[in-house]
């Protein structure tokens, strides 16, 4: 590496797959209480488990966001880090808040957490994805602007390039939207419109700045092609992602009490959405083919491909099959919007904070990349994983359709129960498919210890 | 992507872009906020709702169940409970009937233990969300 400080990374990618780790294995549990719904009630209830499984992606998710940015941003800015200690202090502090986080959902029940944690002060908890208790909230906020604080301090004294002033924007619209997690009126209608403020602006809003930043950072590297050229690649993506994701949050409006009005504007802006993500995989594979070079690492130039690629089909695609209005009032909170939102959230998050640290791990480690040996494993690793979560979405989907039709649309709409029994199969073969991608989680942590002939750095 | 179409270029369209469709946002953010009173029954919301509300945080019922389609896919709709099962009595009893254990091979809810007041405060709370304007959804009783 370039850069001393850059090495703060390390730590945060270690963290962010072992998090990963957990999440899946949640998942498999989720998956399994779908069939036999009794699997570990009443000491681990599916809400428990789901909540688990949900916040372990969040908080991974940021570790891989917070890693890219200690390993990026010395680079772009060619200048050591602001504060490594400071870095290296907050990730112990993450660490530590969060696994205390996790302890607590699975040893005390929630109620009791939420009284313990001051919920009664100040009532931020049980809404879907910030069921976080309130020190647990505060903590993040104190480790996003100390973390801001670091990577700003160190773009400011060093290098400006466009990918230092996205990705800060991403990070920046990431702290300042979490805000809205404090905000909790007993009007249930203003709670719903605005907890949309974090989490639709969060994944269809400022994430896909810091993905587009991502990629463009490794795009870079592994291709050799201009700066100038991917730059230019990255705001225009960017620009397509904010013009349609901004109004886009409307398709989530639809039928939580705001005005209808919110129908047209959403399903028009959110119908463009697929756009900057079709315009991401048409850039990913633009570059490799255009590249200058030729690197060794492979595994890394195949996740930023996939990156584009699966970002397309999970955000883009399905998300526009049941993003318009007619199709929605339909579709609304069926498996159609958990097949959705599993693709998405693998292609364009998953993948892009494996790209990352596919790209660096090897060259934190001493090595411009893995031995062939190692990297052979990776690339199975991605396509067990990545084939697992088409099968999972496409399952998902069909159980969607047909409990959209059982439940909603046949002549004699059957109750919710009734209609999940009739469609256990596509459950089974969901968590058939979810094993799969365990399987291929462990080829992945192992291919980290895959040794064989190394290229130096 | 031609040399004419430069990258100051670009990156003053995404943020003259971002900062107008933002403030559209704004816009559209505020006159929703003012048609709100219309559509989303205050005049109802009693401390005993806001107790429900309460209720059904700490519970994450959110976990398992929707409301107005947002939530998980785990667990029947709640939006409409009381209009499905015909009454706020109706919802109480199915919530105090829980078994502690489940129910052998079978989805089952949690029992929550809750006192009369939680039971009348959760009911309360259902009840007032059936009436919330919501453009008609969920198409059926079913949820």
């Amino acid at each position: 590496m370039q850069y001393k400080s850059q090495a703060v990374a390390t730590p945060y990618f270690i963290a962010a797959i072992g998090l990963f780790a957990g999440q899946i294995l949640f998942g498999i549990v989720l998956g399994l209480q779908y069939v036999l719904g009794d699997f570990l009630f009443p000491a681990i209830p599916f809400n428990i488990a789901r909540m688990v499984h949900t916040n372990l992606l969040i908080v991974w998710l940021l570790f891989g966001f917070m890693g890219a940015a200690y390993y990026m941003i010395p680079e772009e800015s060619e200048t050591e880090l602001f504060s490594p200690k400071l870095a290296i202090a907050l990730f112990w502090i993450f660490l530590v808040a969060g696994a205390l986080t996790i302890v607590g959902y699975l040893a005390v029940p929630y109620a009791t957490l939420a009284q313990l944690t001051g919920n009664d002060l100040l009532a931020t908890m049980g809404r879907e994805f910030l069921e976080q208790p309130l020190p647990t909230k505060l903590g993040i906020v104190v480790v996003a602007l100390a973390f801001l604080f670091n990577i700003t301090m160190t773009v400011l004294k060093g290098r400006k390039t466009s990918i230092s002033i996205v990705m800060l924007l991403g990070l920046w619209g990431l702290a300042v939207f979490f805000l809205f997690s404090f905000y909790n009126p007993a009007n249930i209608v203003l709670d719903k419109f605005f907890w949309w403020w974090v989490v639709h602006l969060w994944v269809e809003g400022v994430w896909e700045l810091i993905l587009g930043a991502m990629l463009s950072f490794v795009l870079i590297k592994v291709t050799g092609v201009d700066r100038e050229v991917i730059e230019k690649w990255l705001y225009v993506i960017v620009t397509m992602t904010l013009i349609s994701g901004i109004i886009g949050t409307g398709h989530h409006f639809y039928w939580i009490g705001a005005p209808e009005y919110w129908q047209w504007w959403g399903s028009i802006f959110s119908a463009l959405e697929p756009i900057p993500f079709f315009a991401l995989t048409v850039f990913a594979f633009n570059m490799v083919n255009r590249r200058r070079r030729e690197h060794p690492n492979k595994a890394a130039v195949l996740w930023a491909l996939g990156t584009g690629v699966m970002s397309f089909l999970g955000a883009g695609v399905w998300g526009f099959l049941h993003t318009l209005a007619p199709v929605n009032y339909y579709t609304h909170g069926t498996q159609i919007t958990a097949a959705h939102g599993h693709m998405a959230f693998y292609g364009a998050y998953v993948m892009v904070v494996l790209t990352m640290i596919s790209y660096a791990m090897p060259i934190l480690r001493g090595r411009a990349a893995n031995s062939n040996k190692a990297q052979v494993l990776e690339m199975w690793s991605f396509w067990l994983m990545t084939v697992a979560m088409v099968f999972i979405t496409l399952f998902l989907t069909a159980a969607g359709i047909l409990q959209v039709w059982l439940q909603r649309v046949s002549e004699s709409p059957l109750p919710f129960m009734v209609a999940q029994d009739q469609i256990s199969l596509f459950y089974w073969l969901r968590e058939g498919s979810g094993v799969v991608f365990l399987i291929g989680l462990l080829c992945y942590i192992a291919s980290f210890f895959v040794r064989g002939e190394e290229k130096t750095a | 992507m031609s040399g004419a179409f430069s990258k100051s270029m670009a990156r003053n369209i995404f943020f003259g872009g971002t900062a107008f469709f933002f403030f559209l946002f704004l816009a559209l953010t505020f006159d929703t906020i003012q048609q709100y009173p219309k559509r989303d029954m205050r005049q109802n919301i009693t401390p005993q709702v806001a107790a429900g509300k309460h209720i059904w945080e700490t519970r994450n019922c959110v976990g398992c169940h929707t409301l107005m389609g947002e939530g998980a896919y785990f667990a029947p709709e709640l939006a409409n409970v009381v209009a499905r099962l015909g009454s706020k009595e109706a919802v109480k009893a199915f919530i105090q009937s829980r078994p502690v254990e489940g129910i052998p091979g079978r989805r089952s809810m949690p029992q929550f233990n809750l006192t009369e007041e939680e039971l009348d405060a959760i009911a309360a709370f259902l009840e007032h969300v059936n009436t919330i304007n919501d453009a008609n959804w969920p198409p059926n009783v079913q949820g």
